[in-house]
């Protein structure tokens, strides 16, 4: 009942919710940002990392250090606090968490078979997968084919199965296919984890319902930027889009017919949330959009805090996390490039 | 002759109404002080694991929790020292009903005051330490609004033991 769950959220609840906000006061800050921004070597950003939560997990590593390995290192950070809480919680909530993971599932089951069509080697692949999205059967994802054989094969036995009952054609796998299979998949994981959210009712259905729709209008965009140009129809554009949102339905319709960045801007711009995004980046430009669209998220991210007793703080910290890796990332790379100047330019402060 | 409805009412015995009113009173309130405590009690776990300075501050809202009951307890003993006994002649005389009434109510008034009032303190409690996990400078000014909350079990216990001092049996006298 929306407005009494601080009256049993607890039971079950209740030690996880002090456990995430308790992560979430280490993530790192505005002051954290600014010493890492002027550091000149890799060590110098392992020393200031060493200060902060990550310290024990990038003490051991020898120098020289690479930038795989800082992201690495963090991201084993926020699989060991998700495995921890993931262990404590009771259903509903371990149901909550284990969404959150199906992301990260289909961009490694997407990026090995991507891998295998390249002719890559399985094991350098699986190094490379995220490892929240990892599961049993991932290595026999190089043996397939085609779609069919993908699912008979693999993905029948995992999360994702029922994610698959729209892209399963008997076409061999090529980049187009294995694109719009990862968009589908991705669909039909948002529409899923929308349900799922809007049956827990409460709190928990009212913010999460913002942040994935969010999320849908964004990849809505996105998928629309990219396949400007492509061969990919109107109507195949159409069905990638999710079915629910702020675009849903008319912003889907004009977005599909769409030719260019600046339709684009004239379909967002309808829509007030969108128009402050948009209005940030000048016109023909669209290489800060992600990042426009990462402060946008961000702060509704931070906003999912400001309430208590609900799961959406769970998503939001994982969401913000990944977020941090970002940049950390960004960082590291523009350290040991050398090009310091820009790494302003992808930089998204968290607080 | 009385219908049979009003009969349910007056034929019971005033000695059941007042010892309902007993439990109501130490049972309610316990379950507002039970309630309170394990809310804030799991937030206050949790949140010590990263911040362990917080632990000792936050246990006031234990207190506060526990007080509530202490209360009830109170109140309880209070009603049942008001239980006299009546001839049983006089058992449904107008005087005996409202001694017996006078306890009932006071004894839900108390109890129920008093879950409303844990309750009350538990969530604040559980904000209050998670708030205070993350900024030390938060945590007086929100235990000030978990002071007024506890004052709604005292206004609870004052409006009881005022019912309950006029619950006067009638005399044995014949």
């Amino acid at each position: 009942m929306y407005g009494f769950e601080a009256l049993t959220f607890n039971i079950h609840g209740g030690y996880l919710e002090a456990i995430v906000r308790g992560h979430r006061s280490g993530l790192l800050t505005a002051s954290d940002y600014n010493n890492l921004c002027q550091c000149e070597t890799l060590d110098d950003i392992k020393m200031h990392l060493s200060a902060t939560e990550y310290g024990p997990y990038l003490q051991n590593e020898p120098s020289p250090l690479h930038t795989t390995t800082v992201v690495e290192k963090c991201t084993l950070k926020l699989v060991d606090e998700y495995k921890h809480m993931l262990c404590q919680a009771t259903e509903p909530l371990s149901t909550f968490l284990e969404y959150i993971t199906y992301g990260y599932m289909i961009d490694n089951v997407v990026l090995i078979v991507t891998g295998t069509l390249h002719e890559r080697d399985v094991q350098e692949l699986l190094e490379k997968c995220h490892p929240l999205g990892m599961f049993d059967s991932i290595a026999t994802l190089a043996v397939a084919q085609n779609m069919r054989e993908l699912y008979r094969l693999v993905l029948v036995d995992t999360p994702l199965a029922p994610y698959f009952s729209e892209c399963i054609t008997s076409e061999d796998l090529d980049d187009m296919n294995i694109e719009i299979m990862r968009n589908t998949l991705y669909k039909a994981y948002l529409e899923d984890f929308y349900n799922f959210c809007q049956k827990l009712g409460g709190a928990t259905a009212e913010i999460m319902s913002d942040l994935l729709a969010f999320e849908a209008d964004r990849r809505a965009v996105n998928i629309t930027i990219n396949s400007i140009g492509t061969e990919l129809t109107r109507d195949d554009r159409r069905k990638l889009y999710s079915n629910f949102g702020l675009l849903y339905p008319y912003g889907h319709e004009e977005l599909a017919i769409s030719e260019d960045i600046d339709q684009v801007r004239a379909v967002m711009e309808k829509y007030p949330p969108y128009q402050s995004i948009f209005a940030k980046i000048s016109y023909g430009e669209s290489q800060m959009l992600d990042k426009a669209f990462y402060e946008e998220e961000v702060k509704r991210l931070c906003l999912a805090f400001e309430q208590q007793f609900h799961y959406a703080v769970f998503f939001a910290y994982m969401r913000l996390r990944e977020q941090e890796i970002r940049n950390l990332m960004w960082i590291s790379e523009c350290v040991a490039q050398n090009q310091k100047s820009r790494i302003h330019d992808s930089v998204v402060f968290i607080f | 002759m009385s219908s049979s409805w009003s009969r349910a009412l007056t034929q019971v015995s005033p000695y059941t109404f007042a010892s309902i009113g007993i439990a109501i009173s130490i049972g309610v309130s316990v379950l507002g002080a039970a309630w309170g405590i394990y809310i804030t009690g799991s937030s206050l776990i949790g949140a010590a694991i990263k911040a362990p300075r917080i632990t000792s501050k936050n246990l006031i809202s234990v207190i506060f929790c526990e007080a509530v009951a202490i209360y009830g307890v109170i109140v309880a003993i209070i009603l049942q020292t008001k239980l006299e006994s009546v001839p049983s002649s006089k058992i449904y005389d107008p005087e005996s009903l409202r001694a017996g009434y006078a306890i009932f109510a006071s004894g839900i008034i108390v109890g129920f005051a008093n879950l409303m009032c844990g309750l009350c303190v538990g969530i604040i409690g559980s904000s209050c330490a998670l708030s205070d996990a993350q900024n030390s400078s938060l945590f007086v000014k929100i235990l000030v609004i978990e002071i007024f909350g506890s004052a709604l079990g005292l206004f609870g216990v004052i409006v009881g033991i005022i019912m309950s001092s006029q619950a006067t049996w009638p005399a044995k006298t014949a």
